[in-house]
């Protein structure tokens, strides 16, 4: 197992500031993930996960801190001279992270297969054969290697799901996001993905999940990072997270939370 | 027998039709093409454009909107000859046929951009897509489907303005329509012969793009 003391982390969060014109949403969010590491943030509402995890990929600006992904500073030029980086510098950094959002987001003229070989071969500029061989491979990982042909408007919510974690994890990122989701899935569709995401982890995959499904989030992670108005709250070992709060308001928040 | 002498009327007048049914259809061939090309400059500008970008074409297509088709080849035509260009009447009426399809082309396709959920775009950028690519690869396919039929429309309605190019001296169907009737005083068979050759035209335009339309479909 690696040791996040002795090699660079992964994924680095420092002092993330982040406002929606007048409104502070972020306000200061420091976060640091190993390889490997699989990190739930939990949290109401309005608390910031999202906001956070999108401006991981860079799909938000953000006003003040740094993120560094494998040491590399992204989205914008190291303090004091900060600038945001030239477009094309900012669509290959985000080619480094996989972003998997809540409603898919499945191109829909494309089938199965061409929106997980899309940017392999645009952005990877991969040979067609072997952009259509990685994308083979992932689609049988998430179980969609028989609807390979298929179009979105020709699948399931989870089929559809099934198919856009391939499409961001077939590009080979550093660390995997995962924006809550299963919420906009039926019930009965959310095991299926959810299934898929935790073998995923036991491959070693780092994951950055946020999400509402609280024994999910028990039953997979390694860390719990509880957000509460724009901060970390509370983080620490699942067990402790949920077995053992110590904030108040987080205490409160699982209360209130289905398990 | 009157029908006889109809028909040999008809017959001498052949060529001429044919030729006016050419014009009408060349020109209004290469307006939609020129036209669509623009209208998706006027798109592009309209939603990705810079302020000062998109109030210059923004007032370029109120203008044109705001404009009969008749007034727009006129003012092609005269105000353009005055301002030292000169056009034949077929490059006038082209010009103006262009700018007219552009105008509906570039409405119809900003709607069709801005209609695409966020989230496509949102999901191009995350596979690392420059914006480039996003728009090749994944806005434009999804919003042409999108325009196709409106689009189809717009291509029937430039047949049909492209009539109005008779009274600055093309010699489209319609003014060839009225030479022969000069000539062969028969206006209700030969304008309703054009009526009816209009009528193939823009009904042969609708159901070949129906097929289109069926044919890039997505199957759901």
């Amino acid at each position: 197992m690696s040791n996040p003391v002795l090699e660079i982390p992964v994924l680095e969060i420092l002092g993330l500031h982040k406002k929606f014109t007048d409104i502070e949403v972020l306000k200061g969010v420091d976060l640091t993930m190993a390889t490997g590491d699989v990190v739930s943030v939990i949290g109401s509402s309005g608390s910031g996960k999202t906001t956070m995890l999108r401006c991981v990929n860079l799909l938000e600006d953000f006003e003040q801190g740094s993120i560094r992904i494998d040491g590399e500073e992204i989205g914008y030029t190291a303090a004091p001279q900060r600038r945001r980086r030239k477009e094309s510098e900012i669509a290959r950094q985000r080619s480094m992270t996989g972003m998997v959002f809540q409603q898919f987001n499945l191109f829909p003229h494309m089938s199965a297969l061409g929106n997980v070989t899309l940017g392999l071969l645009k952005v990877k500029k991969l040979p067609k054969a072997e952009a259509t061989a990685i994308a083979d491979q992932w689609l049988e990982r998430v179980g969609m290697a028989e609807r390979r042909n298929h179009y979105p408007g020709q699948l399931s919510g989870g089929q559809q799901q099934r198919v856009a974690i391939a499409r961001a994890i077939a590009m080979n990122p550093k660390v995997m996001l995962f924006d809550e989701v299963t919420s906009a899935l039926d019930p009965e569709l959310v095991n299926e993905v959810l299934t898929v995401i935790k073998s995923l982890a036991a491959d070693g995959m780092t994951m950055l999940l946020v999400t509402h499904e609280m024994k999910f989030a028990y039953e997979v992670s390694r860390r719990v990072v509880f957000m509460n108005q724009g901060k970390i709250e509370e983080q620490g070992a699942p067990e402790d997270v949920f077995r053992n709060p110590q904030s108040k308001r987080l205490a409160e928040f699982l209360k209130n939370a289905k398990f | 027998m009157d029908f006889i002498r109809l028909f040999s009327d008809l017959y001498i007048a052949r060529w001429a039709i044919l030729e006016g049914v050419g014009m009408t259809l060349i020109i209004s061939f290469v307006a939609i093409i020129l036209g669509t090309m623009l209208g998706i400059g006027v798109a592009l500008s309209l939603v990705y454009g810079g302020k000062f970008q998109r109030f210059l074409v923004r007032v370029f297509l109120e203008y044109v909107r705001g404009t009969p088709v008749f007034v727009l080849i006129l003012a092609c035509y005269y105000v353009l000859s005055q301002a030292g260009i000169q056009l034949t009447p077929f490059q006038a009426g082209l010009v103006a046929l262009t700018v007219f399809c552009s105008s509906h082309v570039g409405e119809n396709l900003r709607g069709a951009l801005l209609a695409l959920p966020k989230g496509q775009t949102e999901a191009a950028k995350a596979i690392g897509l420059t914006f480039r690519q996003t728009f090749v690869y994944v806005l434009a396919p999804q919003a042409l489907r999108q325009a196709l039929p409106a689009w189809i429309n717009t291509a029937a309605e430039l047949v049909k303005a492209s009539t109005l190019l008779s009274v600055i001296g093309v010699v489209e169907l319609m003014l060839t329509t009225r030479q022969i009737i000069a000539l062969k005083p028969r206006p209700l068979e030969f304008y309703l012969l054009a009526g009816i050759i209009y009528f193939l035209i823009c009904f042969s335009i609708e159901r070949l793009g129906r097929r289109v339309e069926r044919r890039i479909s997505l199957p759901s």
